[in-house]
């Protein structure tokens, strides 16, 4: 009985060996002509290094007021100009990228964690456990995103780091409800019927069949989901429920530039620019990465 | 198909619950007396108790949930604490405005995503397609606001075709019928509003619809360009059917589809998107009802908003589900 | 079945230009004659003067009703109103006012004494059903009418149909400018009877202008009273039209689709003088602002640290770059005002000065402190609190205070900053609402020695009982000279105290259509006298 089941295991291994490294192969060949994944990714590593080296890239401090130097279009002493308050926009964009990419990045962590936990445990468990959690998740998931973030800053009070809760807690069921899918449909495969037929305790059957499986929709999900981020702590900002001032927050920066739409467009057209260019960013890795990994993902992220 | 409705109707009843549940305990959690923001703080104790035992609030939770509930079944959300008038009134006043515009959002969305898709799929890799999918690419990644903003400057601001926001010129009126502006002014066959509240929509509908254009035109694509390879395809090609039957009745038909599930998947953003739409184009909608009111921490009406919107988010969700068990058969039976 | 896309794309492309056209066409067209189009920043909370303390509330209100005696167009000086005279008995306490005759409510009831006797009653009796205070959250009765509970409210008689008769407690100087106020203008009894107490969405007055219709957040619509007893009125419809966004309305201004601004930004000023087709009006402010600071808690009970705080700003720098070069204040009410102490200069800017104070009162390495701000514009603020806020923090930062900001919606800022003890630094200020210098140095500076706590809007809690003695004593007095030399006094004790930073004046400023004729600024900032203008 034993023997047999080894060479089950066995076999299982070299099989999946093989299609492994086929899939690498091809993964390698669809890197090369995946233009879309480099370009993204070199812009990624443009604004994050920006963003790390504002303190040494930025020519002004973030938050200096200098009266004299209201409201001055683009020129080589401002490079994006300067708001109401003589600030340097291009010293706050390069700052608003490290808020930005600190809450995004951090948000979409907790998201993932997790919705993966909420995820893997209802679809393994089954049972009454995935009847309760899917519940909570629908009625999560029966509020259009902001509302039910804005509840929950409504509850903590406004603030960047509230909203960014927030966010992640908007966030989770939809991570959560993906792995479940996954979990679900792999949990009914053979190899996981075997392994649990030879004993294998439920740790093992996790880490071994099902978290793999789970590791490229994650992957994909979660940079796709940065660029979402991103733009919702923008959003919430833009409507007074995040940043407070004077913090160079790029969606703060959208809402105050309004008043000056017509006077001074470059003090909403700059940060408006980074947001756009960041989250293309992070999309074009986010699909680069779903086509690289599993393309036929494509037709459900 | 009446078995599958009614069985989902039914699924959506502990759904409702827990959402009742989550805002009325999270309202509870929000810092802040309600009866001394009513009566001010000229009012005696003896006063704010008349007052706190007027509202239930002496009672135990799970009692004041109940009234809570048993009052929400019956339209009471209690009143706004910002202009004294009934939570159901405020919210009945907005809510037809935002269904107008998200509506014609999605009008926009899915006629020029599908077109947008079909003709790119139609020349993969040419400049047409690279160009529209750069473009859709932009699209998924602009903020909402932002979009707004751009639109209202150009359109607006500098070339002053459309108007600035509003939902009518202020020469014009109308009287209230159902409350959506457009609607009503056709009802009263009142041409000049007709038109002038369709121009103002023009811009806030692109606007909030531009995310949802964006991914359905790139889904539309993907499906289609599939479909296009498929071999009965290249089979009625190669017998020489015309293009446009070949593209028309097979392939359009499989693109719909997952342009359903994509609605369906999107109507959040789509109500998330209302509330900012509304505040830059100033429309009197449910999303700015709620943005002013979570920042007067006017619970009553955020309560009432929530609720209100958390049902006709599900409804609509069912909604869609039913058209795509209508379209796809096989989804009825599982 | 090929062109299916491109018909489509045709089909949604004349669709929008055909909205475009139209809605060209339609703008050529746009104004109907002898419309007013107002355009103000949010929407009113109610339309009955009892019941509301709001800015946009009380500009609309302003043209629906009357109030007993109104102020004088364009000025805060009391003239006649429903009362076509007055004689105050000899010892101040007595008001007898001969109420106007053939005046009719917009409902068609009669206006007499005893109408107004009836609307006044729910502002001082407690048993009357539609007591206010069982309302309200906020209210100008107490120091118009007295409060009830304080035992010194007035009372009302009304000896002959046309005879309407006040009695006070005590003489209080300031009592006719008082009851000119927007906020207690005359309701009909019969219309709030009809209502259940609150005709807020159904307001009755007097005024040039009956109301319409409200559609919320979007505008409000009123229309001529021709038979006004003050002449008919000019224009036929007046609309005040809700546009958030400062920059939509100076567009709107300057397209004609709206006349009249109620609040310009500074940073607009320019653009209105130098367009031939607008006009911008200016009137030194009836107004003060400031950053109060809590002077019962916190570091902020030593008035060293008070002190150093306002040598800590620059605030000729914030004037000149944020308010286009709003007077510095320096004491507790406007210049424009009389009581004004010409000898106190505002606080230089000395951040050495700064540092030395702080270090004198135990703080030599700075200290921290939370600052409440609320963004909305207001009357003596056209920027809104959380510019200035950002402003002086910057600078407060250079002396060592760091300051953390937290936004509030107005309603929830007044509420936080009534109900509880608070620490730190509030942006406050104050319009004036009827011209009176107690208005100003009484309701924001004064302790009730009474109740033993500080007035509602002494947001500083300040508690100086020489300053309070001084501002009895100005409201007892009848003689206007000898207030002034009260008031002068006071206004230098405060400077001293420096219970806030001072910040400034801000002028009343509102911008209009070349053509308007007829349009005059007041300083209650309140559309007042609408039927004197007129559209050429």
């Amino acid at each position: 009985m034993a023997r047999s089941a080894d060479s089950i295991q066995l076999s299982a291994r070299a099989t999946s060996a093989a299609r492994e490294s086929r899939a690498v192969a091809l993964s390698w060949r669809r890197l090369r002509r995946s233009s879309n994944l480099v370009v993204g990714a070199v812009i990624v590593v443009v604004v994050v290094a920006s963003a790390a080296l504002a303190p040494w890239l930025a020519p002004y401090d973030p938050i200096d007021q200098e009266f004299t130097n209201q409201l001055r279009p683009p020129a080589a002493a401002h490079l994006f100009g300067t708001d109401e308050f003589g600030r340097d926009i291009f010293s706050r964009v390069l700052f608003g990228a490290r808020i930005a990419l600190q809450v995004g990045v951090l948000a979409d962590l907790i998201a993932t964690v997790l919705g993966v936990l909420l995820g893997v445990v209802a679809g393994y468990v089954g049972g009454r456990l995935d009847a309760l959690v899917t519940r909570v998740l629908d009625v999560m998931l029966a509020f259009p995103y902001l509302l039910l973030a804005m509840i929950v800053v409504a509850i903590l009070g406004p603030g960047l780091t509230n909203a960014m809760i927030a966010i992640a807690v908007v966030y989770t069921p939809q991570f959560a409800r993906v792995v479940r899918g996954v979990v679900l449909s792999v949990k009914e495969q053979d190899h996981v019927e075997a392994a649990r037929a030879i004993g294998a305790g439920p740790i093992r059957i996790l880490a071994r069949c099902i978290l793999p499986n789970i590791v490229s929709p994650i992957i994909v999900m979660s940079t796709l989901t940065i660029g979402f981020m991103i733009v919702e702590t923008a959003g919430l900002s833009f409507l007074g429920l995040g940043a407070s001032p004077p913090t160079p927050e790029w969606g703060s920066m959208l809402a105050t530039g309004r008043s000056f739409m017509l006077t001074a467009a470059w003090i909403t057209t700059f940060p408006g620019l980074a947001i756009l260019v960041t989250v293309v960013a992070f999309n074009l890795v986010g699909d680069g990465l779903r086509d690289l990994l599993d393309p036929r993902l494509r037709g459900r992220l | 198909m009446w078995k599958y409705i009614s069985r989902r109707l039914i699924q959506l009843l502990p759904v409702l619950f827990g959402v009742s549940v989550l805002v009325f305990f999270g309202m509870h959690l929000i810092p802040g007396d309600v009866v001394l923001v009513l009566l001010g703080e000229k009012a005696s104790a003896a006063e704010l108790e008349r007052l706190r035992h007027q509202l239930g609030l002496d009672q135990p939770v799970y009692i004041q949930y109940l009234r809570f509930v048993a009052d929400a079944l019956r339209g009471d959300f209690g009143v706004s604490i910002r202009t004294r008038q009934p939570v159901i009134w405020e919210i009945q006043q907005a809510l037809p405005v935002t269904i107008e515009l998200s509506l014609a959002a999605l009008v926009f969305a899915v006629i020029l995503g599908i077109t947008i898709g079909v003709i790119s799929a139609r020349r993969p890799h040419s400049a047409l397609d690279t160009g529209a999918m750069v473009f859709v690419l932009i699209g998924v990644s602009m903020p909402v606001f932002w979009t707004g903003i751009l639109l209202l400057l150009v359109f607006g601001g500098i070339l002053g075709w459309l108007p600035l926001g509003g939902i009518l010129d202020t020469s014009l009126t109308i009287r209230r019928i159902t409350g959506m502006p457009i609607l009503d002014a056709v009802l009263q066959g009142n041409w000049p509003a007709v038109r002038s509240s369709t121009a103002h929509l023009i811009l806030p509908a692109v606007t909030l619809g531009s995310v949802l254009m964006a991914t359905i035109a790139r889904m539309a694509r993907s499906t289609m360009l599939d479909v296009l390879n498929l071999d009965y395809v290249r089979t009625a090609r190669a017998k020489g059917v015309a293009e446009g039957g070949v593209v028309g009745r097979h392939a359009l038909w499989n693109a719909l589809l997952p342009v359903v599930t994509l609605i369906g998947l999107h109507l959040g953003l789509l109500l998330s998107g209302a509330v900012l739409t509304e505040t830059i184009f100033a429309l009197p909608g449910l999303g700015r009802l709620t943005i002013t009111s979570v920042l007067a921490r006017d619970y009553p009406v955020v309560q009432g908003v929530v609720v209100i919107g958390a049902v006709i988010f599900v409804v609509a969700n069912l909604a869609v589900d039913v058209l795509y068990a209508w379209l796809d058969p096989r989804i009825r039976y599982s | 079945m090929r062109r299916w896309p491109f018909v489509g794309v045709v089909l949604a492309v004349t669709v929008i230009a055909a909205a475009f056209v139209f809605g060209a066409v339609e703008r050529l067209g746009a104004q109907a004659p002898k419309t007013l189009v107002i355009a103000i920043g949010a929407d009113q909370t109610g339309l009955d003067p009892q019941t509301v303390q709001n800015n946009e509330s009380g500009f609309i209100m302003a043209t629906i009703y009357d109030s007993i005696v109104n102020y004088k167009p364009g000025s805060s000086e009391v003239g006649p109103g429903l009362a076509e005279s007055w004689t105050i008995s000899p010892d101040g306490k007595v008001y007898t006012f001969k109420i106007r005759k053939g005046v009719k409510f917009h409902d068609g009831t009669p206006m007499n004494a005893r109408t107004i006797a009836e609307d006044v009653d729910r502002a001082i009796n407690p048993n009357n059903p539609c007591y206010v205070f069982n309302r309200k959250v906020d209210t100008y009765d107490d120091f118009t009418f007295g409060s009830v509970k304080a035992g010194n409210v007035v009372k009302v008689d009304v000896p002959e149909e046309y005879t309407l008769r006040f009695t006070l407690p005590e003489p209080n100087a300031p009592f006719l400018s008082s009851i000119a106020m927007v906020w207690q203008g005359i309701v009909s009894p019969a219309a709030t009877k009809q209502y259940n107490c609150d005709a807020g969405q159904h307001p009755v007055g007097t005024g040039p202008y009956k109301f319409v219709e409200a559609v919320r957040n979007d505008h409000v619509t009123l229309e001529a009273n021709p038979d006004y007893w003050g002449g008919k009125p000019k224009i036929d419809r007046i609309v005040f039209r809700i546009m958030p966004e400062s920059a939509t309305r100076m567009l709107a201004l300057e397209r004609n689709e709206v006349q009249i601004l109620a609040d310009v930004p500074p940073a607009d000023y320019e653009r209105v003088t130098k367009n031939s087709a607008l006009k911008l009006y200016t009137q030194p402010g009836l107004t003060i602002l400031g950053v109060a600071m809590s002077n019962e808690l916190g570091p902020f009970k030593d008035k060293r640290v008070r002190q150093a705080m306002n040598y800590a700003v620059d605030k000729e720098a914030i004037n000149k770059g944020l308010y286009a070069g709003a007077t510095t204040a320096s004491q507790g009410m406007p210049p424009v005002l009389w009581g004004y102490n010409k000898s106190v200069q505002p606080y230089p800017f000395d951040v050495n000065k700064a540092k030395a104070l702080l270090k004198d009162a135990g703080y030599p390495n700075g200290l921290s402190a939370d600052m409440m701000v609320s963004a909305n514009p207001r009357g003596y603020n056209p920027i809104g609190g959380a510019k200035l806020g950002e402003a002086v923090q910057s600078y407060l930062a250079k002396a060592g205070v760091t300051v953390k900001i937290t936004q509030y919606e107005w309603g929830a800022y007044l509420a936080r900053l009534r109900r509880e003890p608070w620490e730190g630094f509030a942006i406050s200020g104050w319009s004036g609402d009827n011209g009176d210098p107690d208005n100003f140095l009484g309701d924001m500076f004064e302790w009730d020695t009474v109740n033993n706590k500080a007035r509602t809007n002494n947001n500083a809690r300040h508690h100086n009982p020489e300053y309070d003695k001084l501002i009895l004593d100005g409201r007892r007095t009848s003689d206007q000279a000898k207030r002034a030399q009260i008031y002068e006094k006071a206004n230098a004790v405060l400077h001293d105290d420096a219970p806030w930073i001072f910040m400034n004046h801000t002028n009343h400023v509102r911008a209009t259509r070349a053509n308007v004729k007829g349009f005059q600024l007041n300083p209650l900032q309140m559309f007042f006298h609408m039927e004197l203008v007129s559209l050429e």
